[in-house]
This record gives structure tokens, C-alpha cells and sequence, in this order.
């Protein structure tokens, strides 16, 4: 290589290292801002790294998964409720983890169901009979990256029906929208 | 490999080399596409939780890493641009730009039509679906700096500076989603370890996968070519083309 571009190639080889440093950086102190929503526990805890934790009355974003069981539907109005836990590996459902009760009104997204991964977003209350609990305006359903056929997944034990509702139900969202 | 790489710093070779790769990249991917595509949609199971709806995978999944692998190839071309001042290799990059930029936008409109049914919203600001609209930008930037200069030397110095510093958010955009949490769910196929995915769902992806990469090409090739021709259009062996053509 002639001494010109062995110029050039310094010069753009340190651009790229430059850049590099710098956006890894700016990614590291963005890091905790960077992330779409809160786990349960990092509600109830604080994050992990530096101890922030959302206050009563903020407006949040959570993430977690539907506790199995926790599941309550209101059988005249779309008011659901349910708890949510952490998205931990393997997925046990334990009384004692960090949970958080959502209160929702609305049409619940197609893959909802119980022990589904969920995003909420609403703000923080403290509902004195379970804690902390999030008053969300808008709940959507996160979905993982396994991809299998009914019969394979009927097979592990995993089944999915969607979210029906009455007559009645869909009727008092009408009532109340105007 | 330099000796062997040297004769196709020379545009009329390099002309030739398209005109010989292309039939064979058009039948390929014709061929993979159709495959994969008929196997995808109509054969292939229903997903046990989304139905069909999980069939837009098909065409999703390859356009989003296309669009990444295509950001690479122009910045390699960027990068030799920079370094050896080939010209060809501005011209390539001129011509791979818009392609990526149409699988950006592919990727990004089949994720919301996607997102819509499954998650419950067309958009969310999280860090994989962000850093793929900042691609989408990049891409327009980089068009349009070859485009802002009647100097086709130093619009491809300017473009090829702003791609160099866009490569940094191709790996943002792949591990955005092991780095921090997302909406936006994990790798299913391009990962260590086993796909998360049953192998009757995955050969139809392989295909449609080698089918779309192989279209790449296609389109490339012939912008490619187009380029070349505009750029020569002074030299004698481009007016001989045009003359032995028209005849």
C-alpha cells in the first residue's frame, strides 16, 4: 500500500473507532432510559443498577408476565384486572415474587391470556386492598420469538384461546364512550 | 485475491460481470422465491397462538435482515471508496442505496401490519422498531447526498462518510432486543443454538430467505449497470454498446 492511502486508511479506520467508542458510550449512560417499560420488580425494588424507581401518580410503562389464576373480568362492563410478575426463566409462578395488579378498561389485544407477556401503560396508584397497582389506558401483548404448529404446541402442554366477550359487555363500552 | 479482485476496478469488466450474473441471479431467485413463498403461505402450519397472521414472518423477517445486510455491503463499498478512491466503488454504493431503503421501509410496513393484530398497536418507540427507522433515514440521507452534488467524486465522499458512521447502529438494530426490553420479541432464526421455530415453519423461510437475497441481487445488478453506463457515458466501449444496440 502506497503512503496515501495508508493515510486514508488511518484516517477512516480511527472515524470508525471513534465512533464506536462514543455510541457505545452514549448507549451506556442511556442505557436504563433506553428500555421501553419497568418489571414488577423493579417497581417495587428500583432498577437494578441505579436503585430508580417510578413514584405514585407517575405514568409508566410495565412489563411482565399475566399471572395464571389472577385474572378477573367485570361480566357487565370490559373491566378486566390481573396481576403481573417478572419475566424470569424458567417461568414459575410464585406468591412471594413482586406483583403488580393492572386495572384495565377495554378490549383485551388477541394474545392475551394468562402466563402471556404483557406491556401496560398507565400510571402508578397504591389501591389500598393489593399495593401498588397500575391504572392502565392502554395494555398490549408481547408475544416471544417460538414459532410452532397447534399440534406441537397442544403436545407441550400449551393451548391459546382468545379473549371472548358478551353481548352485554361490548354493549357498556358504548354507554360509556358517549 | 487482489491480482484476481483488479480487473474489476475497470467498469467495462465490470459491466460484463453483471451482464453474466444476472440471468443466473433472476432464475434463482425465481425459483427459491416461488418455492419458498408458495410453501410459506399456503403449506406451511398455522401458528398455534397467531394463526396466519404469524405468515407475514415470511416476508418480514428477510426484508429486516436484508435491509441490514445491505447497509453492510454499501459500507464496505463506502470504506474501499474512502480508502482506495475507486470509483467504481461510489457507483456501487449509489446503486445498492435505494434498494436497502426500499427493504427499510418493507421491513417497517409489514412490522406494523404485523404489530397491529398481535401486539395491539402499528408503533411503538421501543429500541429495535427506533434503530430500524434511524436505517431508514440513514438510507435517506445517504440518497440523497449522492444525488446533492453535480461532482460525482465528492457526493460519493460525502455519502460514504455518512454510511461509515451509520454502520454503528447495524449492531444497535440486532441486539437492541437482548440488550434492553422491547416490545419487540427475540431472534428466532439468526441466533446460537436451535431456531425457536418447528422445522416444517423453518424450510420455507430458508427458502424465501435465499429467494429474496438473490432478488437483491438482481435489482442491484441492473442499477449497478445503469450506474456504470451513466458515469462512462463519455468512453468510447459505452457509445460502441449504444451503437451495436440500436442497430
Amino acid at each position: 500500500m502506497n503512503p496515501r492511502r495508508k493515510k486514508r486508511l488511518a484516517i477512516v479506520g480511527s472515524i470508525l473507532i471513534g465512533i464506536s467508542v462514543v455510541a457505545g458510550l452514549v448507549l451506556y449512560a442511556l442505557s436504563q432510559n433506553i428500555d421501553l417499560f419497568f418489571t414488577p420488580s423493579e417497581i417495587t425494588q428500583g432498577k437494578k443498577d441505579t436503585g430508580l424507581k417510578p413514584t405514585i401518580g407517575q405514568r409508566i410503562r410495565i412489563g411482565g408476565l399475566v399471572v395464571p389464576g389472577s385474572v378477573k373480568r367485570d361480566a357487565e362492563s370490559l373491566k378486566v384486572s390481573f396481576r403481573l410478575s417478572d419475566m424470569t426463566m424458567p417461568i414459575v409462578f410464585k406468591d412471594s415474587d413482586p406483583m403488580i395488579t393492572v386495572y384495565y378498561e377495554g378490549i383485551l389485544p388477541d394474545l392475551f391470556r394468562e402466563g402471556q407477556g404483557i406491556v401496560a401503560n398507565g400510571t402508578l396508584t397504591e389501591h389500598p386492598p393489593t399495593g401498588l397497582s397500575i391504572e392502565a389506558s392502554e395494555v398490549l401483548a408481547k408475544h416471544d420469538e417460538n414459532y410452532m404448529p397447534a399440534e406441537l404446541a397442544e403436545a407441550a402442554g400449551q393451548k391459546h384461546d382468545k379473549t371472548t366477550y358478551s353481548d352485554k359487555q361490548l354493549e357498556s363500552k358504548k354507554t360509556n364512550s358517549y | 485475491m487482489w491480482k484476481w479482485l483488479h480487473p474489476y476496478a475497470n467498469p467495462e469488466v465490470s459491466y460484463h460481470l453483471t451482464n453474466k450474473l444476472l440471468p443466473w441471479f433472476s432464475g434463482l431467485a425465481a425459483v427459491f422465491l416461488t418455492i419458498g413463498l408458495v410453501w410459506a403461505l399456503l403449506f406451511a402450519p398455522a401458528d398455534y397462538q397467531q394463526g396466519d397472521s404469524f405468515r407475514i414472518f415470511y416476508v418480514h423477517v428477510p426484508a429486516a435482515s436484508l435491509s441490514m445486510g445491505i447497509y453492510f455491503a454499501m459500507a464496505i463499498a463506502a470504506f474501499s471508496s474512502l480508502v482506495w478512491q475507486l470509483k467504481l466503488a461510489d457507483a456501487s454504493a449509489a446503486a445498492i442505496a435505494p434498494v436497502g431503503a426500499a427493504f427499510t421501509a418493507i421491513a417497517l410496513i409489514t412490522g406494523a401490519a404485523w404489530g397491529k393484530p398481535m401486539w395491539g398497536t402499528w408503533w411503538i418507540w421501543d429500541a429495535r422498531l427506533t434503530s430500524e427507522l434511524i436505517l431508514l433515514f440513514l438510507y435517506l440521507g445517504v440518497i440523497a447526498l449522492h444525488n446533492a452534488f453535480e461532482d460525482k467524486n465528492l457526493a460519493g465522499k460525502a455519502a460514504g462518510i455518512l454510511t461509515l458512521v451509520g454502520v454503528i447502529n447495524i449492531p444497535i438494530i440486532k441486539y437492541s432486543v437482548d440488550w434492553w426490553n422491547t416490545l419487540h420479541q427475540g431472534s428466532t432464526v439468526s441466533k446460537l443454538g436451535k431456531p425457536s421455530m418447528s422445522l416444517d415453519m423453518l424450510w420455507p423461510f430458508i427458502f424465501s430467505f435465499i429467494g429474496f437475497s438473490f432478488l437483491v441481487g438482481v435489482i442491484i445488478c441492473l442499477r449497478f449497470r445503469n450506474e456504470i453506463l451513466a458515469r462512462n457515458s463519455i468512453r468510447p466501449w459505452v457509445r460502441e454498446l449504444v451503437k451495436n444496440k440500436a442497430c
